[in-house]
């Protein structure tokens, strides 16, 4: 099993101590990027972009609904590329970076329910409906709580991390097609669905801060991952020299791990 | 008779070992049905339990909404689906388990053998035991909702579809739960999301059939999903079994 | 089967081999070789890798350093599988069978299908008369006698032999030993671990020692 085909850089990421590092000196800066782009994108979409000539102000829920089903979508694929290099190679940083993203897409995917939810009260009236989407965000997340439950199943953690790996990939090959079956299922039992973002296309003005803040939760996502993976880390290699190490270095200030 | 050094079956059993290594899956799967059976009859009793499940929550629904045939009538194919995927789920938690505490699985891993052709062969066996005594009782429970006559071929070929494609979807998580140390709910929940197209598909048949119709293409759509289940499912099961083993 | 070249590769060689769980060392790195016709004993307290070392040979666990060969080739599963026999503190038998049933399975498993011999290999581990019972009904050492008729009727080159003294009376070991000795005289060859408390059949065995 040579690696000789990795990126030297990854293969230098790959070890706990460095990536602890690059986490720890990249994340405020995400972080903080996030905020920003956050703060933009926000008022870009809540103040400045004008109301819908159909759906009045109800509609500024898609700046956070809508990005945020992007990122419940994105970051399940980033987990499940990470699965597959945990299963392949049994990387470490790789289970751990599949597993800290777990909690991280299934609180995207409940705030996409969530926000859904909201906005169909305004649109049809009920707080649920069992449009295609919103049927298709709700398996999501049963997706995602299944990896999150099967690996705190186990108590071997890493071996739990590649069982829930392997999950994740059962539930790539599903996805589509719980797409597809829940379309065919839809428009067979209620022809008339409203669709909430419809053929017409997007204004400029309100296509900005909408791209802007698919920006501000990309980066959030990364700068929450690395975050959590780099506690993980810590604990997963807790007894190792470089712990060790890095616990000497710093004594009283921080006692507990950052979170 | 300890102390005879004499091998009782002769000393050249090592080198049976090339011997062996011709194809002899055919035997190895069918030495795992057999032994499947033996022990599904030996726990006879325990077969049974899916099936009073399955006739007791159909018993409900008439008292939960009412007597009137035309309710339960529309409601039952729909209703039958979703009790057989719900009495499926108990027994789909001990696929692997025992085999997995007492060794078996171990012997699986190191025999000359492909893990998935023994993963399929253990769904078949756990089909044929289990899950086929609950479509062999369903004209009973169709006849209880009042489930129109015409229905019940196609609720029955929908199932005869669906159960092989749960079962070897099932495979797959109870693969992976068996190494857990708890698992029950934890199924149920990972099962949800890959019986979701199962059960559209099985129902939009039975639906389809019931308002004349036609109900071919949910059913070949079951049939297709079932050819690459029976193909992939095993080889995921091998995957799980093998992350089970390792402890 | 290859003709015997000049220097046969020896039936299984590990070199630099070495697990860690969880990043602590369990063994390692270790070297050795076992030629057909060898017994090698694996000795070492509670805790110092004998079953891990075991099951990283068995292909249960892949090793975190170094290789494992089998006959001089990487010893994947094509090349190792049906080729070793293994005995581990799970008998691998369920309970609920009968050692006939459970003996005829495992053979078949291994795809001997043909004249399985299940009462011979029970009389041989001195317990015929419990054939039809089931397991759940014999005593551990019983139990373990049912384990070892498998390694008479099962074709297999190597035998991982996982502290197969454990719960058996001093008949029961001498038959171990017996068992052992006639596998290697039939060219086969067996790594057995045990905690050292043990008389080994073979004085002369090589044997490994691990340090917890």
């Amino acid at each position: 099993m040579s690696r000789s085909y990795i990126p030297h850089w990854i293969h230098w990421l790959g070890s706990p101590p460095n990536f602890y590092r690059f986490a720890g000196a990249w994340r405020p800066w995400l972080m903080a990027a996030a905020l920003a782009a956050g703060a933009i994108g926000l008022y870009g979409g809540l103040v400045l972009a004008p109301p819908d000539y159909q759906q009045g102000d109800a509609y500024r829920i898609i700046f956070i609904h809508v990005p945020s089903a992007w990122m419940s979508l994105a970051i399940y694929a980033g987990m499940a590329v990470a699965g597959l290099i945990a299963l392949v190679w049994r990387v470490k940083l790789a289970e751990v970076i599949a597993m800290e993203s777990a909690p991280i897409g299934a609180a995207f995917t409940l705030v996409t329910l969530v926000t859904g939810s909201l906005w169909g009260k305004p649109m049809w009236g009920t707080w649920w409906t069992w449009d295609a989407r919103l049927t298709s965000e709700l398996v999501l997340l049963f997706l995602y709580l299944g990896v999150i439950g099967l690996y705190h199943a186990f108590e071997d953690r890493r071996r739990g991390a590649r069982a829930a790996s392997l999950l994740a990939l059962v539930g790539v090959v599903n996805l589509p097609i719980v797409h597809y079956s829940v379309q065919w299922w839809n428009t067979l039992h209620q022809g008339s669905t409203v669709d909430l973002f419809g053929r017409s296309s997007i204004a400029p003005s309100m296509l900005w801060p909408l791209l802007v803040m698919a920006l501000a939760t990309h980066l959030y996502y990364f700068a929450s991952i690395l975050g959590r993976a780099r506690t993980d880390l810590l604990s997963l290699e807790s007894g190792k020299q470089w712990v060790r190490e890095l616990v000497e270095e710093q004594p009283a200030q921080r006692q507990g791990a950052p979170t | 008779m300890v102390s005879t050094p004499s091998n009782a079956l002769g000393p050249t059993r090592a080198r049976q070992g090339q011997a062996a290594r011709t194809p002899t899956a055919w035997h190895a799967c069918r030495a795992l049905l057999r032994r499947d059976f033996v022990l599904a009859w030996r726990r006879r009793g325990e077969l049974f339990l899916p099936l009073l499940y399955a006739v007791i929550v159909t018993a409900l629904f008439p008292f939960a909404l009412g007597p009137d045939p035309q309710l339960l009538g529309r409601i039952a194919g729909g209703v039958l689906l979703v009790i057989v995927v719900l009495a499926m789920l108990p027994a789909l938690d001990s696929m692997f388990r025992s085999d997995l505490e007492d060794g078996t699985l171990e012997q699986w891993l190191l025999a000359p053998q492909p893990l998935a052709l023994l993963a399929l062969t253990r769904v078949i066996a756990h089909w044929l035991t289990t899950v086929l005594p609950l479509l062999v009782v369903m004209p009973l429970l169709g006849a209880l909702l009042d489930l129109p006559a015409g229905v019940l071929p196609v609720l029955l070929v929908a199932l005869l579809l669906a159960t092989p494609l749960l079962a070897l979807l099932g495979s797959v998580l109870s693969a992976l739960a068996a190494g857990a140390r708890r698992s029950g709910i934890l199924l149920a929940l990972m099962l949800l999301p890959l019986a979701v197209p199962v059960v559209i598909f099985a129902a939009g048949a039975i639906a389809a059939a019931q308002s004349g119709m036609p109900y071919l293409a949910p059913l070949a759509w079951l049939a297709a999903a079932l050819a690459m289940a029976i193909v992939l499912a095993p080889l995921a099961c091998a995957a799980a079994l093998r992350i089970a083993v390792e402890s | 089967m290859m003709p015997s070249s000049a220097t046969p590769a020896p039936l299984l060689s590990a070199h630099r081999l070495a697990f860690s769980r969880n990043d602590e060392p369990v063994f390692g790195p270790l070297d050795f070789s076992i030629g057909r016709g060898e017994t090698v004993l694996v000795e070492g307290d509670n805790g110092s890798g004998k079953t891990t070392l075991l099951r990283v040979l068995a292909g249960m666990l892949p090793p975190s350093a170094g290789e494992i060969r089998f006959e001089g080739a990487p010893a994947t599963r094509d090349v190792c599988d049906g080729r070793l026999l293994w005995l581990g503190h799970r008998s691998g038998m369920n309970e609920s069978l009968s050692a006939r049933e459970n003996l005829e399975f495992l053979a078949g498993l291994y795809g001997v299908h043909a004249d399985v011999d299940a009462e011979a290999a029970m009389q041989r581990v001195g317990i015929a008369g419990w054939i039809d019972e089931p397991l759940r009904a014999l005593s551990a050492g019983q139990k373990k006698r049912v384990a070892l008729a498998r390694l008479l009727l099962l074709p297999g080159d190597l035998w991982l032999l996982d502290e197969p003294y454990a719960n058996l009376d001093r008949h029961g070991i001498e038959l171990v030993n017996a068992l052992v000795t006639g596998h290697c005289a039939g060219d086969g060859a067996a790594l057995v671990t045990s905690h050292g408390a043990v008389r080994f059949a073979d004085p002369c065995a090589r044997h490994i020692h691990l340090e917890a």
